[in-house]
């Protein structure tokens, strides 16, 4: 490389400066990364995202000839402490940035590159996942939804569904299956389709804490054209993987192409635990105490942890599927978490208060939710299968559907 | 094990394994224990040659590391002695060094003393437990009356780390001023020592009596004004290396039950391919990186001297300290009835990890401690 980078220290001062002077300041008065987004954020985010571009500060760890900056994860990481105390695109972090367009820049062709990566640089595009289907979570590649070759076009019908953020995104990585009688992973292609067509009927999903940032779609006849697929035909696997190993490292919080961190919150109401413990008035009780010191450990340790995989699997020492464990860990810690607080909380966690602005129900709320935790982005029990089988390299599950014709693999009702 | 060490660090880590493989094997460990020994004293003369002493030292004192990050590589040193459940005093040692380095920069010169620690032929412990006390190394009852231009000490330790042959130890007592340091050579007038038994294989401590024991005002380390800051320094050097020791021992312990789950067969296929075991191996596999993750940071905050090294240094004892049981358990629980036997190593390794655990905080004391630094 020709190019000199920028040392790190540099690049925080040129930062900061910048920050200051381009930024908004995080208003105390306004709620941020509540759990449901409100439309304004999407307007506000994409602006926000065009300054970061505008400013030569968007996608740092992107190349350059698609619209980033050809940084290191070290520049992130000191541009997101930087970025603390001012309002970021944090919305368009995951799954646009973190996910999909990591996936396009190892998968994409030049000229899908050049459209969708840069395009989500510079905060023109939103892009979103159609990965999962309603006929079955874990067991992804056991997906229905059909694609089939007419002329320069694909004409897509089924349904995807747990598709975060669709409702505001512009296009979405579509996984499809183009060959029935391959086997499951074969007949699979990764397709770029438009969001928002007649085509495509699109509902929001409500979950148990009020939050619909889930979507589902159901395609009748969804034309698109052919140059949309990603990689080759019936290779969609190979870039599914690529996209979920984005997934995995996003969701567990290692991933070098998102930008900014949220404010912290203990819980959805943005309480942390130690303000909760002072506000029921067990701050002085040593059984509190100790419960808080050790969420407060092993909330340390979720980041360290992160830091400690990611330098792994960049020298190499780790496989790629090491991924799984800050994916385990990212589940198990916040739900210990969200147990302590629900034990400090007692007999406040289940009726609002009279006055005040109903803190302490969230944490009721955060209870309902906790599994999400381990059930979004793949289960915990398919980070323990990735952990043990390529990690630890223990032998296979025993799979029913392996080298059978997709048509002929057995499905439930 | 640190996943950035420099090529200098590696080397000196293969150096060290080689070392315990050929003169401290399990086997050694468990002739020691029958013959109801702690440590050979030229096993810990030879560790010492190779550095073990010298890398809390200064340069200037003779010691010094060759990647210059000497707390790093000591920890380098007691993660390779949980994996092998090694003899010898490493950790309290360095510890005493830890504090007489640091008491030098407001009190006495304690040079002569270090010199000797870092040879090997002086053997160190500090003193900071009372019978029937908990963890508060600075409230002890044991004082030190001054009488001249002596101090007199008066009081009872225990739980002292290789107690019953440490030539000199270092006893925190009440002045009139505050709470004081004082090295004590184990062969002054009114000192008795009583050996104790411990858990541990070949770790041995004893209750160590001063009945008005008399020492020069030099035998003083640091002054009353930074004996907080000296045992918060030695305190941060005993936990770490403590969670490093843990973290070897569960690595060792992890890595020979995966071998076993792929070597066991019942119903006809290796216990490493039932999903039940598997999925309790990625739980043990995670936490064991959690494990090591947090004693990487915690190794380089206090080998910085890093403004959050006491905090990081509690949460990697507080984590590590509750998790390294959990795992071993589980381990024996794989070995079925073998793992309870005393003839498998597992609970060589278990004995170790349940002394690093209690002593010098509880995962419990440091939850709270915690609690403390972050302001609740």
């Amino acid at each position: 490389m020709s190019d000199q980078i920028e040392a790190v220290e540099d690049f925080r001062l040129r930062a900061r400066a910048w920050l200051a002077e381009n930024m908004p300041k995080l208003d105390p008065d306004k709620e941020y990364n509540t759990n449901r987004v409100a439309d304004r954020e999407w307007v506000e985010h994409r602006e926000l995202q065009k300054k970061l571009f505008a400013g030569g500060f968007a996608g740092l760890c992107f190349p350059k000839e698609y619209g980033g900056q050809g940084l290191t994860p070290a520049h992130q990481a000191a541009f997101t402490e930087e970025s603390l105390p001012y309002e970021m695109p944090l919305r368009l972090n995951i799954p646009s940035l973190g996910i999909c367009s990591g996936m396009l820049l190892d998968m994409g062709s030049e000229e899908q590159k050049q459209k969708y990566l840069r395009g989500a640089i510079s905060g023109e595009i939103i892009l979103c996942q159609f990965l999962s289907e309603p006929s079955g979570g874990s067991d992804l590649a056991g997906l229905l939804t059909r694609a089939q070759r007419d002329g320069d076009t694909y004409v897509i019908n089924g349904q995807k569904t747990w598709s975060t953020f669709a409702y505001a995104a512009d296009y979405a990585t579509c996984l499809v299956r183009t060959d029935w009688d391959a086997p499951k992973h074969r007949g699979l292609s990764m397709i770029i389709v438009p969001v928002h067509d007649a085509a495509t009927h699109l509902n929001r999903v409500r979950m148990v804490d009020g939050s619909d940032e889930f979507c589902e779609e159901f395609f009748t006849d969804l034309v698109v054209p052919a140059e949309n697929l990603v990689g080759t035909e019936n290779d969609g696997w190979t870039v599914g993987q690529r996209q979920l190993f984005y997934e995995r490292q996003a969701v567990g919080g290692g991933s070098p192409y998102v930008s900014g961190r949220a404010p912290s919150r203990g819980n959805a109401a943005g309480l942390s635990i130690e303000s909760l413990a002072r506000e029921v008035g067990k701050d002085q009780d040593p059984a509190v105490r100790e419960l808080v010191g050790w969420t407060h450990a092993q909330d340390v340790v979720n980041h360290q942890l992160i830091k400690r995989i990611t330098v792994g699997m960049a020298s190499g020492e780790y496989p790629a599927m090491a991924s799984s464990m800050m994916r385990l860990a990212h589940a198990e810690i916040p739900q210990a978490k969200v147990d302590v607080m629900f034990e400090i909380a007692g007999d406040a966690a289940v009726t609002s208060l009279p006055e005040g602005d109903g803190y302490l129900r969230s944490v009721g709320v955060a209870v309902l939710m906790r599994q999400g935790a381990s059930l979004g982005g793949g289960s915990s029990e398919m980070s323990r299968n990735m952990i043990s089988e390529r990690v630890l390299m223990m032998p296979r599950e025993y799979a029913a559907d392996r080298d059978v014709p997709f048509r002929e693999v057995r499905r439930g009702r | 094990m640190d996943l950035e060490l420099t090529e200098d660090q590696k080397l000196f880590r293969n150096t060290t394994v080689k070392f315990l493989e050929t003169e401290a094997p399990v086997e050694k460990v468990r002739e020691l224990n029958k013959a109801g020994e702690g440590f050979p004293a030229e096993f810990w003369a030879q560790g010492a040659e190779l550095g073990w002493a010298a890398l809390l030292v200064p340069e200037e004192l003779g010691g010094g590391s060759i990647s210059g990050n000497g707390f790093q590589d000591l920890a380098i040193v007691a993660e390779e002695f949980g994996r092998l459940v090694s003899p010898g005093p490493l950790l309290p040692v360095n510890t005493v060094i830890a504090g007489l380095v640091d008491g030098a920069a407001s009190g006495a010169d304690h040079s002569e003393a270090i010199e000797g620690l870092m040879s090997g032929e002086v053997i160190g412990s500090w003193a900071a437990y009372e019978p029937n006390g908990h963890w508060e190394p600075l409230s002890p009852s044991t004082t030190a009356a001054k009488n001249g231009g002596n101090y007199v000490i008066t009081g009872v330790k225990d739980r002292v780390e290789v107690g019953d042959v440490a030539n000199v130890v270092l006893v925190t007592a009440r002045t009139d001023e505050g709470v004081a340091l004082f090295l004590v050579p184990t062969d002054a007038d009114g000192v008795t020592v009583e050996p104790v038994e411990s858990l541990d294989f070949v770790r041995h401590y004893a209750t160590i009596r001063f009945d008005g024991v008399t020492v020069p005002a030099e035998a003083k380390v640091g002054t009353e004004a930074t004996t907080a800051n000296i045992v918060e320094r030695m305190f941060q050097v005993a936990t770490v290396l403590q969670t490093a020791e843990m973290c070897g021992a569960i690595d060792r312990v992890f890595e020979f039950t995966v071998q076993w789950a792929f070597d066991r067969y019942s119903f006809g296929r290796p216990l490493a391919s039932y999903q039940a075991l598997k999925h309790r191996f990625s739980d043990m596999r995670t936490w064991l990186e959690c494990c090591m993750a947090t004693t990487d940071e915690a190794v380089k905050a206090v080998n910085n001297r890093a403004e959050n090294a006491g905090r990081l240094a509690s949460i990697a004892k507080a984590y590590v300290g509750t998790k390294a049981i959990v795992i071993i358990q589980d381990c024996v629980q794989m070995h079925g009835g073998l793992g309870v036997t005393w003839e498998h190593d597992c609970h060589l390794y278990l004995r170790r990890t349940m002394v690093d655990r209690q002593l010098f905080g509880t995962p419990a004391d440091h939850k709270r401690r915690i609690a403390d630094l972050i302001g609740l």
